[in-house]
């Protein structure tokens, strides 16, 4: 196939995993700073500034690329940590800093203007003057897509800018519009945007009764199982409720996404980064996804179809249920 | 002590051509509000029902004394949609902003920064401020100390909160009012005008929670936050946005007013409310810096 080569972007959540991931062929690793400056602030991961240097360092040599995410929005008031995130991130030699708060990346655009930039998901910009915008005001490079767009969108997209696009093709699956979702900090008081968390596990609880199990976010129940059926993670927008007549999963099912049948199509859209999503994930994890999604990009690159990149991937499913989201229209 | 001003915001449901006259011309007549947003905001679909009569009803609010504020679409997506962003920040009358899509065609011109735009400390909003921004409406999620914090940065600035009404807190590419009537989002059959103010979401254990519009996600529950205008002005914020619901809203606005006014006290202008025919209960967890759903507390 030809074009430039798709570039796969892979989830550290530590600095082993880094490791992992680049030994399993990852072209680009992203992760964070152990702080609130990034949207996955979980206890026993991300990066102190050393292990983010050492991380840069170690890619480096292997010849992949590290992106550090600053995602999160700065915190009024209290902008510094996420200044001083984006000074450590370019003092350290990443390759781009991932941003969505127009205050860090205007700190990143006046005092690192030789740093990459990209464009977070978390900053939603799916049109082309949103994103002519970001490029314009702050030298944004690459957007990272927000997983509401059709194939179609995306490719349309392309036509209209002039900067990359990342699109997520694997692991969990967000169906509103990240960086705009409230639902978290509605139920349980911590949010994605201000504290980097959704559906905090310090809130969940499952409490047992005569009916079996509720699943519970700070006591709001998000779904119920019969005794002895597994219970699954109170994902606020994967629960199970009541509306009008119906009872359901209203907003989505609990699934995640899986788009490597995709790959072919995202790259015949002008789509220039795959990403994996999962930085809370597992070194195990996230090598045997790199090592499966990297034979599967390079079979891309060499012309194989979507059939046959799908039995690449065919053993990444973990038994859960998955969806191609919204790059097929018939998701809306 | 600076007077704190009335704001009704744009409205984010589905209501019929008839309606929107009817409840604008009241607006009009009767709210004591100093400006009034009025277009779609939340789904592009819906633009072709009342678009025909957004300009008899600006006139109608404009003739009743009040600043209209032109407010635009959260996530706007097909050329379409892009196209009536564009030609709507044209206009010569103050716009709402709620996605950077609208940036580039209003910049150097004033505008209001609506809550769907992120504006979560004040290096964010100086930078908007240089733009245009006159306004700063900030996330629903923020509490009153924090947006405080942003006001006392941006000195000249006005700052308005979301002081009544279901909280906006999602939006997504889907939409839920097709996806529970088993319908696709392109042929969605526009059901989302059967709920006025949204369509109750409930939890398994008849917990009341969220509400659906269309592509949008609200609470189930009503956001009201009432507290002294001495302490709105010594936290530099000059506006409330009261949120346009099936309630009788000339009450809600005169409730507000009186509370800004001096005449009647937090807990009174709960009570108040409460005696009206409110979609949910009252809470405001998200002003005292926790989480929204948290009831108001009796005084």
């Amino acid at each position: 196939m030809s074009g430039p080569r798709m570039e796969l972007v892979c989830p550290a959540g530590t600095p082993a995993t880094l490791r992992a991931a680049v030994q399993a062929g990852a072209d680009a690793v992203y992760c964070g700073f152990r702080d609130e400056t990034n949207a996955r602030n979980f206890p026993g991961l991300n990066f102190s500034p050393q292990e983010m240097a050492e991380g840069i360092r170690f890619a480096h040599d292997h010849g992949s690329k590290v992106l550090v995410a600053i995602n999160t929005f700065a915190r009024a008031g209290g902008t510094d940590p996420w200044r001083r995130a984006a000074d450590t991130a370019a003092e350290c030699g990443a390759d781009a800093v991932i941003a969505a708060d127009i205050a860090v990346l205007d700190h990143m655009a006046g005092e690192h203007p030789h740093t990459r930039l990209h464009l977070s998901v978390q900053a939603a910009a799916a049109t082309p003057e949103a994103i002519g915008f970001y490029a314009q005001a702050f030298g944004v490079r690459r957007v990272v897509l927000p997983r509401v767009l059709s194939v179609q969108e995306i490719a349309a997209l392309n036509r209209a800018i002039d900067v990359e696009t990342e699109a997520f093709v694997f692991g969990g699956l967000c169906v509103m519009i990240e960086g705009r979702c409230h639902l978290s900090s509605y139920a349980a008081g911590r949010s994605p945007n201000l504290n980097g968390v959704c559906s905090p596990p310090e809130m969940v609880s499952y409490d047992e009764d005569a009916q079996g199990t509720a699943a519970r976010l700070a006591g709001f129940t998000i779904d119920r199982y019969e005794p002895g059926e597994p219970a699954g993670y109170p994902t606020l927008c994967k629960g199970r409720f009541k509306a009008g007549d119906k009872t359901g999963y209203l907003f989505e099912d609990p699934v995640s996404l899986n788009a490597g049948s995709m790959i072919v199509a995202l790259k015949t859209a002008g789509v220039t980064a795959l990403k994996i999503e999962g930085r809370q994930r597992g070194k195990g994890y996230v090598t045997e996804v790199v090592h499966a999604f990297r034979r599967a990009v390079d079979a891309a690159e060499q012309g194989y179809d979507a059939t046959e990149i799908d039995s690449i991937l065919a053993g990444m499913s973990e038994g859960g249920r998955q969806t191609t989201g919204a790059y097929r229209k018939i998701w809306r | 002590m600076p007077q704190i001003s009335l704001t009704l915001g744009p409205l984010f449901f589905h209501w019929p051509a008839d309606r929107l006259r009817s409840f604008y011309a009241r607006i009009a007549d009767e709210a004591p509000v100093e400006r009034v947003h009025v277009g779609e905001v939340v789904c592009g679909k819906r633009m072709p029902f009342s678009d025909p009569v957004w300009p008899e009803i600006i006139e109608r609010l404009e003739r009743g004394g009040k600043e209209v504020v032109l407010s635009t679409l959260a996530a706007p997506a097909t050329v379409r949609e892009r196209r009536a962003v564009e030609e709507l920040c044209a206009d010569g009358r103050l716009v709402e902003i709620n996605d950077v899509t609208a940036l580039p065609a209003r910049s150097g011109r004033p505008f209001v920064t609506g809550p769907f735009l992120n504006v979560y400390n004040e290096a964010t909003a100086r930078f908007l401020i240089r733009h245009g921004a006159a306004t700063i409406c900030p996330p629903v999620e923020l509490s009153l100390k924090t947006v405080g914090a942003i006001a006392v940065a941006c000195p000249g600035t006005g700052f308005e909160i979301f002081a009544f009404g279901r909280l906006p807190l999602a939006l997504s590419g889907r939409c839920y009012h097709a996806r529970l009537n088993g319908l696709h989002k392109d042929s969605c059959q526009f059901t989302c005008e059967q709920d006025p103010d949204g369509l109750a979401v409930d939890t398994l254990d008849d917990q009341s929670f969220l509400a659906i519009n269309g592509v949008q996600t609200l609470s189930a529950q009503v956001n009201a936050v009432l507290v002294d205008p001495a302490e709105l002005a010594a936290l530099g914020i000059s506006r409330l946005r009261l949120s346009p619901h099936g309630c009788d809203m000339v009450e809600v606005a005169r409730t507000y007013r009186a509370l800004v006014e001096g005449r009647q006290d937090p807990e009174g202008a709960r009570f108040l409310l409460s005696c009206l025919d409110l979609p949910g209960a009252l809470v405001d967890g998200y002003a005292r810096g926790e989480a929204g759903s948290r009831p108001v507390l009796p005084a």
